[in-house]
């Protein structure tokens, strides 16, 4: 129970200017700024606008300065922005197929089409301190190689497909379901738990995906396909009755190839799942797709041992830290009045208790 | 005037710096808005598996506005971003371009703009050539 | 492809709907109450009160029923310009314009669902002008009673039902679902 209680607001007021004060931290360290935070702070900028959902990295970048520097409080910034903003219209699907990768790479297939790129990665990085940065971090332009002519990427578990050795991905135009717009309903289709882990917590997710990697809903996953680059959005435009492209977007993308012994339904053959995500943010893309894989075992046909990331209601209801965090943290607010009815109630249990005893003795 | 060259060249104004754009346009010819600039957001859609069924990915911010030059031309934008100038500006170029100003219009903005994009594109594409693997096998020691 | 320019929305957009808004909340809350309802200069066929009503509560995610020879691709164009909502069939509307005979049968739009009984379909009805009160109103928002016009019968099982919206030239007014109505 809430009651509304007076006298706080002086001492909120003044938190609020110490607040901007820690925020700021030492004058004589020059201030920084939200184009910085933009350049230099990449990952963290993506990490706000996949799980804020909601492509604006100077957004982005001014949420994480105004939070300073708490992803999860600029995630939430970015939220309650985000429903401020009329809804013009949704895009054309993107074709990712036509995407401008800057990384793409297989864990399953060494010659795939296309070839190799490791992109702007920390896969082959020692994990030691680079105490150069410290003095200074400007380097050299990264070396070029000369390309042909900018062609589509085809995906490689394409190749499979052909050969039938996994399941289809059945091509749709069914308008999806929105979490944003309509309060979650179980069971959720694919498209309504996509969308649930794609803008869900990078940790949480993480931590299912890693459950089922080591047994929790085992499903032996392999990245077929990692690619990361850029993507025009394309949306049709009723005043001109065409579509226009209105920008490119950063996306990461991860396709997965499962292990699967057949079911009463489905020959023998590979399965998948799927991440998708904003900006470039390849382990929560990985995550997601085993989690999404997990997530499928009633359309497979596949039994449900009770692991959690096969738990749709669990999974979904859990892995948005906005909700998490709002609810979590409200109990940190006052209860005064629920906590003096305890507070009564236990005084009288024990008075009850107490006397009892005494009887007794 | 075809509607993919249209499709085109919104593409290019969508896409363009709002900087480079406002120094190419230079003053803006007169105007009469049909609908001032408004910021909203698109909800971004992608596929299952890449192919399937579509999902919602997620929003992002996205300006449009429509806009009169005197003699009629009407020119729409929606471009990335929450820039209301650039918007008018991508819809201006817009108007120009179904005028009989479209050939110096294509010209003198257009064309450069699409040399940076194209550029751009060059320059990452020859980074991530860089990165590429090329595998070759070691040769196993047998005697 | 080209449009001709399509003028008649808001010229100030972000004030007029507010207080657009604020008038159909007032009429929604007080049935019976007249108010006067402007902003908008949709193609002829339809009133300001309606067009204003369209500008303000409609958006890419509500679907309209356009009724009989309202139907035009004049006003559809207006609508996708201004609005960008869908123009769909009416079982599954969130606004359904037109006059009260072209509305029928009442029956195919939705009257929303004991979970969500917000999904369900607010017809604009089109009156032409306003006519004398032929009811008397109770219920909800109402003191006492209140005579005003009612186009006819309406399917509601509260909290289920169909809101309406009357409109004729400026003049705007509602009946909600919670309204009871005994005709004289």
């Amino acid at each position: 129970m809430y009651v509304a209680v007076k006298g706080g607001e002086r001492a909120i007021e003044n938190a609020h200017a110490w607040l901007a004060e820690e925020r700021r931290g030492d004058p004589a360290v020059p201030e920084l700024s939200t184009a910085q935070i933009r350049e230099q702070m990449t990952l963290a900028v993506n990490r706000v606008m996949a799980e804020g959902s909601l492509y604006d990295p100077d957004l982005a970048a001014l949420a994480i300065k105004q939070a300073r520097g708490d992803l999860i409080e600029a995630i939430f910034l970015i939220r309650a922005y985000r429903t401020t903003l009329p809804r013009l219209m949704a895009s054309t699907p993107v074709d990712t197929a036509a995407m401008a990768v800057t990384r793409r790479i297989s864990a399953t297939f060494k010659d795939a089409p296309g070839g190799q790129i490791l992109g702007p990665t920390f896969d082959y990085t020692h994990r030691l301190l680079d105490f150069a940065l410290l003095a200074e971090g400007e380097v050299p332009p990264a070396p070029t190689a000369l390309t042909g002519p900018a062609q589509d990427m085809p995906h490689i578990l394409s190749f499979l497909d052909r050969d039938g050795l996994i399941e289809e991905a059945t091509p749709s135009d069914e308008p999806p379901p929105d979490l944003t717009r309509a309060p979650l309903e179980l069971p959720a289709d694919r498209a309504l738990r996509l969308q649930a882990l794609t803008r869900g917590d990078e940790g949480f997710v993480l931590g299912l995906a890693y459950s089922t990697q080591r047994g929790y809903g085992r499903n032996h996953a392999f990245v077929g396909e990692l690619r990361i680059g850029t993507c025009p959005v394309e949306v049709d435009i009723p005043e001109l009755g065409f579509s226009v492209e209105i920008g490119d977007i950063e996306l990461t993308e991860c396709e997965t190839v499962n292990q699967f012994t057949g079911s009463k339904t489905q020959p023998p053959q590979f399965t998948r799942g799927y991440g998708l995500t904003f900006g470039q943010t390849e382990r929560k893309a990985i995550s997601m797709a085993l989690v999404d894989r997990a997530l499928r075992w009633r359309e497979l046909g596949e039994d449900f041992t009770g692991a959690p990331a096969q738990d749709e209601e669990f999974v979904l209801s859990h892995c948005d830290n906005i909700q998490a965090t709002g609810f979590l943290e409200h109990i940190k607010l006052p209860h005064y009045v629920d906590f003096q009815a305890e507070l009564e109630l236990i005084r009288s249990v024990r008075a009850a208790a107490f006397a009892s005893r005494e009887a007794a003795e | 005037m075809t509607m993919s060259e249209r499709r085109d060249w919104m593409g290019v104004l969508a896409r363009s710096q709002p900087q480079r754009l406002a120094d190419l346009l230079g003053p803006l010819p007169a105007h009469e808005m049909l609908r001032n600039p408004e910021i909203g957001a698109v909800m971004v859609r992608g596929r299952a598996g890449a192919a399937g069924a579509p999902f919602n990915l997620g929003e992002m911010t996205v300006t449009r506005c429509s806009l009169q030059l005197q003699g009629g031309l009407v020119g729409h934008a929606y471009v990335q971003g929450r820039d209301k100038s650039h918007a008018i500006r991508a819809a201006i170029v817009d108007a120009l371009m179904q005028g009989p100003q479209s050939a110096t219009t294509r010209e003198a903005i257009l064309a450069p703009l699409q040399q940076d994009q194209s550029a751009h594109r060059a320059a990452t594409r020859a980074k991530a050539a860089a990165t590429k693997v090329e595998f070759f096998t070691m040769v196993r020691g047998e005697d | 492809m080209d449009m001709q320019p399509i003028s008649g929305g808001f010229a100030d957009a972000p004030r007029q709907s507010a207080l657009a808004f604020r008038a159909i909340i007032d009429v929604m809350s007080r049935p019976g109450k007249l108010a006067t309802l402007q902003g908008a200069t949709p193609p002829a066929s339809l009133s300001v009160a309606a067009g204003t009503v369209i500008l303000t509560l409609a958006d890419a995610n509500t679907g309209i029923y356009l009724a009989g020879d309202l139907d035009s691709p004049a006003l559809r164009q207006w609508i996708a310009f201004h609005t960008g909502a869908p123009i769909t069939t009416a079982d599954c509307a969130d606004l359904a314009i037109g006059t009260w005979a072209d509305l029928h049968p009442l029956d195919r739009y939705r009257t929303g669902t004991v979970e969500y009984p917000d999904r369900a379909a607010t017809l604009i009805v089109e009156l032409g002008e306003t006519p004398a009160p032929n009811a008397s109103l109770t219920g909800p928002g109402i003191k006492d009673r209140i005579a005003a016009f009612v186009p006819g019968a309406r399917p509601t099982s509260f909290p289920l039902g169909l809101d309406l919206i009357l409109t004729a030239g400026a003049q705007v007014s509602a009946l909600p679902r919670s309204t009871q109505v005994e005709f004289a």
